[in-house]
């Protein structure tokens, strides 16, 4: 079987002047689980936001060679692109098994549109088992907890159809356990998918990433494992260093 | 590899699905409506109301058609349509044209016409039944989507696109207002003989007219209604709520929301087309800004998200507007105005939610306990938790 990649060149966003991602060049592979860490502002989401074509970008992303600069979010989207949001945005009107049903059918026809549902697509099923989601198939998404909001987001995801997916701190405000349950979803699907997770928590960090890239102020300034990382005297200085202030702090103490 | 079947094999497979609420209640209570609508618009209506009221009640019915449509652009869709006056007037205009065509008989001329004028060449487009019928859905339909795509492609959404819609129907009325020597100017069309060989004299056929009409509107709400409950109507309620996320779905909003835009444009013409030799006369002042808002005023009292709100909604607007217009003559306009406020601050679903919201309110402290869909006794076991992690590996 082939192996998808995502590879980000001399990637650049500027608003009005001020550069939060600068000349960012990144390659990840199927089946390593990369994450993308660095101060509040460093340019994470706003990378993310540059590749599926919510902020306009130079240089190039492309996936599996295809340029995805320049295309609407919808067809980056149909190239394979998937993406959560930091804060959760599921349809909130809607029934966790009607946000599942449409996170799956992009690639419906009008006929199948405008009928409707004859029963539920093998994919969603699957979804919500995964995602322990089955029993609260028919609640507004609007009434789930904030844990529920985020696994609904990434069974989203699973049945989109992506190549990549990129979660944006899917493990904020879940349990420890959920956490640990995200994590091993995590693991599984990165076997056939090229996974980027953006997250400030670093015992997740260290307990699921394959590898780690550390932004700041737009740059990159340092990748490897955790390991090679968490040693880097630059990275200690702006994020992971003893007496930072940065919310990751105390984990970080906790895992030394 | 978990989202790797294509749609078709999706489709083949799906198991059936049980539904939330009990499948029946549901569909019964549908049906139901309908027949007690098609009793009352078929059988009592005609059977209790004088030929001056059944004439009203037409009118009544032909400016509901104009609801439904405003009820799946804003209801479900969010598309604020503050310029349904411009889709109602064309599909108006176009069938008064070809009204008077045919009353003048063959290469006649309309009344109003000054002698010596030629008759513009947009009139003869019209002069046959089929090509009349024809202009009142696809001139309409053709225009909303060229509006809509370029509208929603440049995401202009919410007040922007509310704005931009009452101008383009303020434009039309001045348009119209401007063509006195070719389409009757501010005096607008009227004086209609017969109606597709028909005498509009002959209160018979003033009555098929009504039942024209009663048909019509249900067959548009069956319609809406089969769009609300297909996956084309979720995904037109999920672009409403979250635009932005469906398009990072693939899905083309501009696209999604056009169709309902299309839709309701259409549904206002054929209201407008009805509406003209029912009433005997169309002007500019059935099409501007203030009959866009009246069109509105029904939709938000009667409850724009609810698949019969519009309706009834629209039907008791027009019947206090004419109960009232007659004592208070211009206040009318106020009390319509006073009454779209008074519905957007304090119930925004209209009435159509009171139900809801009442059930919310008792409901609430028990709220965090119960899930609402209940699974069935037989349902599997419910374990709300992400399980089935690990095991499901491999
Ligand atoms: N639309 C925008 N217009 C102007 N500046 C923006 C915009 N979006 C982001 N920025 C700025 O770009 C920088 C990077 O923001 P970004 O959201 O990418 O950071 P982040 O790494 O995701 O931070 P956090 O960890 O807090 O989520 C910040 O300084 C932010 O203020
Ligand atoms: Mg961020």
């Amino acid at each position: 079987m082939r192996e998808d990649y995502l590879e980000i060149r001399d990637l650049r966003v500027e608003f009005d002047g001020f550069v939060a991602v600068d000349g960012v060049n990144l390659t990840v592979l199927q089946g390593d689980l990369r994450f993308l860490i660095g101060p509040n502002g460093a340019g994470k989401t706003t990378l993310v936001d540059a590749v599926t074509g919510l902020v306009p970008a130079t240089g190039s992303a492309r996936l599996d060679g295809v340029q995805l600069l320049g295309k609407s979010v919808h067809r980056i989207a149909r190239s394979g692109v998937g993406r959560t949001f930091q804060t959760a945005s599921v349809f909130e009107q809607l029934t966790v098994l009607q946000n599942l049903d449409i996170a799956a059918g992009a690639a419906r026809n009008w006929r199948t549109l405008l009928r409707a549902r004859s029963g539920i697509p093998p994919t969603v099923e699957l979804a919500m088992e995964t995602t322990g989601l089955t029993a609260l198939r028919d609640r507004p998404a609007g009434e789930l907890a904030h844990g529920q909001k985020q696994w609904l987001e990434i069974g989203m995801l699973l049945v989109q159809n992506a190549t990549v997916l990129f979660l944006d701190e899917p493990v904020a405000g879940m349990s420890g356990e959920e956490r640990e349950q995200t994590g091993e979803l995590l693991r599984r699907i990165r076997r056939d998918h090229v996974v980027i997770v953006v997250e400030h928590d670093m015992q997740f960090l260290r307990s699921y990433a394959d590898s780690v890239t550390v932004l700041a102020s737009g740059k990159v300034l340092a990748e490897g494992t955790y390991a090679q990382v968490q040693a880097d005297p630059r990275v200690q200085e702006v994020y992971l260093g003893p007496g930072h202030t940065a919310e990751p702090a105390p984990a970080l103490g906790e895992v030394l | 590899m978990i989202g790797s079947a294509t749609p078709a094999e999706a489709a083949a497979a799906e198991v059936s699905a049980p539904r939330a609420r009990g499948p029946w209640t549901g569909r019964a209570a549908m049906l139901a409506t309908y027949a007690v609508a098609a009793i009352v618009l078929f059988g009592a209506a005609p059977a209790m109301l004088t030929d001056f009221r059944l004439r009203m009640l037409a009118q009544f019915l032909c400016v509901a058609m104009v609801a439904v449509g405003i009820g799946l652009a804003w209801g479900s869709g969010g598309m604020l349509t503050l310029g349904q006056g411009l889709f109602f007037g064309l599909g108006a205009y176009i069938m008064a044209m070809h009204l008077q065509l045919s009353s003048a008989g063959p290469s006649g001329r309309p009344a109003f016409m000054v002698t010596g004028s030629d008759l513009p060449w947009w009139w003869e487009l019209f002069r046959s039944p089929a090509t009349a019928l024809l202009g009142i859905v696809a001139v309409p339909g053709l225009l909303a989507l060229l509006l809509g795509l370029s509208v929603f492609r440049r995401r202009v959404k919410g007040a922007y696109f509310a704005i931009l819609s009452q101008a383009s129907a303020a434009a039309f009325a001045l348009l119209l207002i401007s063509q006195q020597n070719t389409i009757g100017g501010s005096n607008g069309l009227s004086s209609f003989r017969q109606f597709f060989g028909f005498a509009l004299n002959d209160p018979v056929n003033r009555r098929m007219l009504y039942f024209i009409a009663a048909g019509v509107l249900i067959a548009m709400v069956a319609v809406v209604h089969q769009l609300r409950r297909s996956r084309y109507g979720e995904l037109l309620t999920a672009v409403r709520d979250g635009e932005e996320r469906a398009r990072f779905l693939g899905y083309d909003t501009a696209m999604v929301k056009v169709v309902a835009y299309v839709v309701a444009a259409v549904f206002a013409a054929i209201g407008g087309a009805l509406f003209v030799p029912i009433v005997g006369i169309i002007s500019p002042q059935n099409v501007g800004v203030v009959p866009s808002i009246g069109f509105l005023v029904g939709v938000a009292v009667g409850g724009r998200a609810t698949l019969f709100g519009p309706v009834l909604g629209s039907l008791a607007v027009s019947y206090a507007g004419s109960t009232l217009s007659e004592q208070i003559e211009s206040g009318w306009v106020y009390v319509q105005g006073f009454l779209f406020i008074l519905v957007v601050a304090f119930l925004p679903g209209g009435l159509g939610s009171i139900a809801a919201v009442v059930r919310s309110r008792r409901r609430r402290p028990a709220a965090d306990e119960l899930p609402r869909g209940v699974p069935e006794p037989d349902a599997p076991d419910p374990e709300p938790t992400p399980a089935d992690v690990r095991s499901g590996g491999a």
